[in-house]
């Protein structure tokens, strides 16, 4: 059986087998093949004589240039610090003012913080820090719990409603669910409120009467938080109903959900997850586009 | 189908039927409330119409033919037509979660429509349900023609065929209700996993048995490849999913391994499912399909022996590769480095081996898309094997890991190599099979070839592009000392991209659509011809053997 034939166009035996109709050829292995098993394995050999490679019992080969990854990053991390150390400490130490005046720092300022910000607060703020529904806008004027870099950079230390021992803490109570006020009484401090902020009714005009009967409830139930005037506490973080900011939305359907229901925002605490200089940063980087948002 | 069983046969297998069925209703009943009940039902459902199929022509005439004189391809058959039905609605997953990739809104309300469930049921799809599918038949069939000689039992196919099937099934409805290990392509719950053991267990039987009955001396090459496919994916599936269930009558389990224990044997198995399942096991298809339809013999068999014992001597050292600088110690991110570039050689000779034999071919290369088919998937096999051991490369690996890079070198992977060699072989295989004349439409066959190239190289740029942009926006800092982008400003460079990269998927998916409609139209409506010599015998009853360049 085992017939070893030529191929004609190569001129190679057979190996003299055949399955179901297919031979092979016992063609030598090409030299370019050896050649690479060479260059592959000698590369190989090279590299575990360098590196940390082979097991042993209790430990492995170390490789003479003695590099070990954890050691690596450490060495990176360390050297990475003392390239930001001059500009880093400034940040910490400077008062913010001085920041926002110095050219030169608030170019670092501005590189850095659009990274910090990306990973860290866009993800509810919006890329341009413009919020969205139940998310604060922070390139304007109102803040729940105060604007100027040091608060700011307190709300970042302990969050909103987060689980940080100090955080700030603040709550809309529920006055429809929980019985304290009836629908029509909502409605109605609802027209209140929306006067405040001017947010004119476009058909019908509210009367005067349903305006101060409003104020009536208002001053009853609401006052003690957002203020006798609407322009709400930063102290507790409750809003400035008053302006034109809405982080809910201020149309009655909206303003009717906030108040039946409630609210309670939650911004985590970033004090373990960025350092203090990262805290700073991402506080001057906020007030000036606040200032450049504002102007 | 049920006409060559015989009625002791139709016995067993209605026995077998009856008996998972069984097993159906108690998961359903013990794990009702949870998502191993529907599982259950499925199980039932899927056994109550075999024994219904089984039982409706249990006394219907016995075969009068001689089996022994035939190969057996009923299982086959089914098999192929089953990779194309998974090959369909795997690839449409994943047009449809690279569609969510760009537009992150493509989905429905429920979860689970969500990108983090339809991804596995892709990924399953078409590694498993495609290529599984693909596999097993292909393996019937080469291991019958190489070995002269019929498969020994008419059940253990049809078992090994349909519980395979069962398998997918269970695992892809389990992702979209949410049942997973979280393990990547071994995402299926521990009672699907101990299901597919005994399935995969008798499928080696089955090929073992096959091979001791051969009527050649010698063991052709694309054997040794299936068998390797076959052993060492049984290795790789038992020690991964080795795992405590958290009850017996739920879904959830808990794994064996935690850490970086779980880590490395979790990418052992990943990589080595890359290795024997979709490696090994198409290049199984590679040796018979390539130089049977060339015509022409295998360049060397040297170059086989070397390329076959270096990838399976490599591959298995690999797997850490994939945890360049985690938490895995340093050594062994170096063994897998070093053996990821020694593992490219017997990759590279394996796809030279291919392209060689077509040397006094290639005018059948130019006229055939079958043969074209099997030509571009040797190709992409060198390109995607230089680019894996080039990517290993811890650096390199700095850069790529985590982007796109990865999933477009996956992709040159599976659509230029797996993908390619199996539709070629689908199309070589098929006329055979089904006794036709040829395919339908060469033409179809033609226009699926250009699709499927252009999707392919369509997808594989794109994710380049974004890979290394990716790859760079992460890594690049301003001269502060700190990171320039943020996470999202990457996205957001990757939007085009991610467009592009489902617009190439849509035209791969086109592709296997114009596929199954060929081979479809081809059993419905070409002439029927007998291949010559397609049946066992022994070898030298042949004589003279055929000429080798004939």
């Amino acid at each position: 059986m085992s017939v070893k034939e030529h191929d004609p166009l190569t001129g190679h035996q057979t190996t003299g087998h055949e399955w179901n109709g297919i031979t092979e050829l016992n063609t030598r292995v090409p030299r370019a093949i050896w050649f690479f098993v060479i260059v592959t394995h000698l590369y190989a050999l090279v590299t575990w004589i360098l590196l940390p490679t082979w097991p042993l019992v209790t430990t492995y080969t170390k490789g003479i240039l003695g590099i070990d990854q954890h050691e690596q990053v450490a060495k990176q991390v360390v050297a990475a610090n003392v390239a930001r150390a001059d500009w880093a400490d400034q940040i910490v130490t400077m008062p913010t003012d001085e920041i926002l005046g110095d050219t030169v720092l608030m170019s670092r300022v501005n590189a850095t913080a659009h990274q910090i910000f990306g990973d860290n607060c866009a993800a509810c703020h919006g890329r341009d820090a413009a919020g969205g529904p139940g998310f604060p806008r922070l390139i304007d004027d109102a803040w729940l719990w105060g604007g100027d870099t040091d608060a700011i950079m307190e709300t970042l230390r302990v969050g909103i409603n987060s689980t940080h021992p100090d955080t700030r803490y603040s709550q809309m109570l529920a006055f429809g669910r929980d019985g304290m006020l009836g629908r029509e009484d909502i409605r109605i401090v609802i027209d209140y409120v929306q006067s405040l902020s001017g947010i004119a009714p476009s058909d019908t005009p509210v009367s005067p009467e349903r305006i101060s009967a409003g104020e009536e409830i208002y001053l009853d139930n609401c006052a003690a938080c957002h203020a006798d005037d609407g322009t709400g506490d930063m102290e507790q973080g409750a809003p400035n109903l008053a302006d034109q900011a809405w982080i809910y939305g201020g149309d009655k359907d909206a303003l009717f959900e906030t108040i039946w229901n409630g609210r309670q925002g939650w911004m985590p605490s970033w004090e373990t997850r960025l350092s203090e200089v990262e805290r700073k940063t991402l506080a001057v980087y906020l007030a000036r586009l606040g200032q450049e948002a504002t102007q | 189908m049920m006409s060559n069983l015989t009625g002791a046969e139709r016995t067993t297998a209605m026995t077998i039927a009856g008996f998972g069925a069984l097993i159906g209703l108690a998961m359903a009943a013990a794990g009702h409330g949870d998502p191993m009940g529907v599982h259950g039902w499925i199980v039932l459902a899927f056994f109550g119409v075999l024994f219904f199929i089984v039982a409706s022509a249990l006394y219907s005439p016995e075969p009068v033919e001689d089996r022994a004189l035939s190969y057996y391809d009923d299982p086959t058959k089914v098999g192929i037509i089953l990779a194309l039905i998974w090959a369909v609605v795997g690839m449409f997953m994943g047009v449809w979660v690279a569609s969510q990739l760009a537009w992150p809104d493509l989905r429905f309300e429920g979860a689970w429509s969500g990108f983090g469930r339809l991804r596995p049921v892709h990924t399953s799809g078409v590694i498993f349900g495609f290529g599984g599918n693909a596999l097993i038949a292909t393996s019937y069939h080469i291991m019958q023609r190489t070995s002269r000689a019929r498969m020994p039992g008419q059940i253990s196919p049809w078992f090994v065929l349909l519980g395979f099937n069962l398998f997918c099934i269970l695992a892809a409805s389990g992702y979209v209700m949410g049942v997973t290990q979280s393990k990547e392509y071994a995402e299926a719950e521990w009672y699907a996993d101990i299901w597919l053991v005994v399935v995969w267990v008798v499928y080696f039987i089955l090929y073992m048995r096959t091979l001791s009955r051969r009527n050649e001396p010698h063991i052709y090459v694309a054997n040794w490849y299936y068998l390797s496919f076959i052993l060492v994916v049984a290795i790789l599936h038992i020690v991964n999913n080795l795992a405590v269930p958290a009850s017996w009558t739920g879904a959830k389990s808990y794994s064996l391994f935690s850490g970086v224990q779980d880590a490395m044997t979790q990418w052992w198995y990943g990589h080595n499912a890359v290795a024997f399942f979709l490696t090994t096991g198409f290049l199984g298809m590679l040796y018979y399909f390539l130089p049977k339809r060339a015509g022409r013999p295998i360049y060397s068999y040297r170059l086989s022996i070397l390329s076959f014992w270096g990838i399976v001597f490599f591959y298995i050292w690999v797997g850490s590769h994939h945890l360049h600088y985690t938490a895995l110690p340093h050594w062994v991110q170096t063994l897998g480095m070093t053996f990821s570039v020694m593992l490219l050689v017997p990759s590279w000779a394996s796809a030279g081996n291919a392209l060689m034999t077509l040397n006094g071919a290639w005018g059948k290369v130019r006229d055939d898309a079958t043969l074209r088919f099997m030509m571009m998937a040797a190709v992409f096999y060198g390109l995607s094997t230089f680019e894996g051991s080039f990517m290993a490369i811890r650096p390199v690996n700095g850069l790529s890991h985590y982007t796109d890079w990865t999933v477009g070198h996956v992709h040159a992977g599976a659509m230029g190599w797996v993908a390619l060699i199996t539709f070629g072989s689908i199309y070589a295989l098929t006329p055979v099979l089904w006794r036709r004349e040829t395919m339908y439409s060469w033409k179809a066959v033609e226009w699926h070839f250009w699709l499927a190239l252009s999707g392919t190289v369509i997808y594989v740029f794109s994710m380049w592009n974004s890979g290394i942009i990716q790859g760079l926006m992460w890594r690049t800092y301003t001269e502060t000392g700190t990171l320039k982008f943020s996470f999202v400003d990457s996205l957001v460079a990757m939007h085009p991209y991610y467009i592009a990269r489902a617009f190439g998927g849509l035209l791969f998916l086109t592709g296997a659509c114009i596929c199954l409609w060929n081979v479809v139209m081809t059993i419905l409506h070409v002439p029927q011809k007998a291949p010559e010599l397609d049946y066992p015998t022994s070898s030298e009853a042949m004589e003279p053997a055929l000429p080798a360049a004939e």
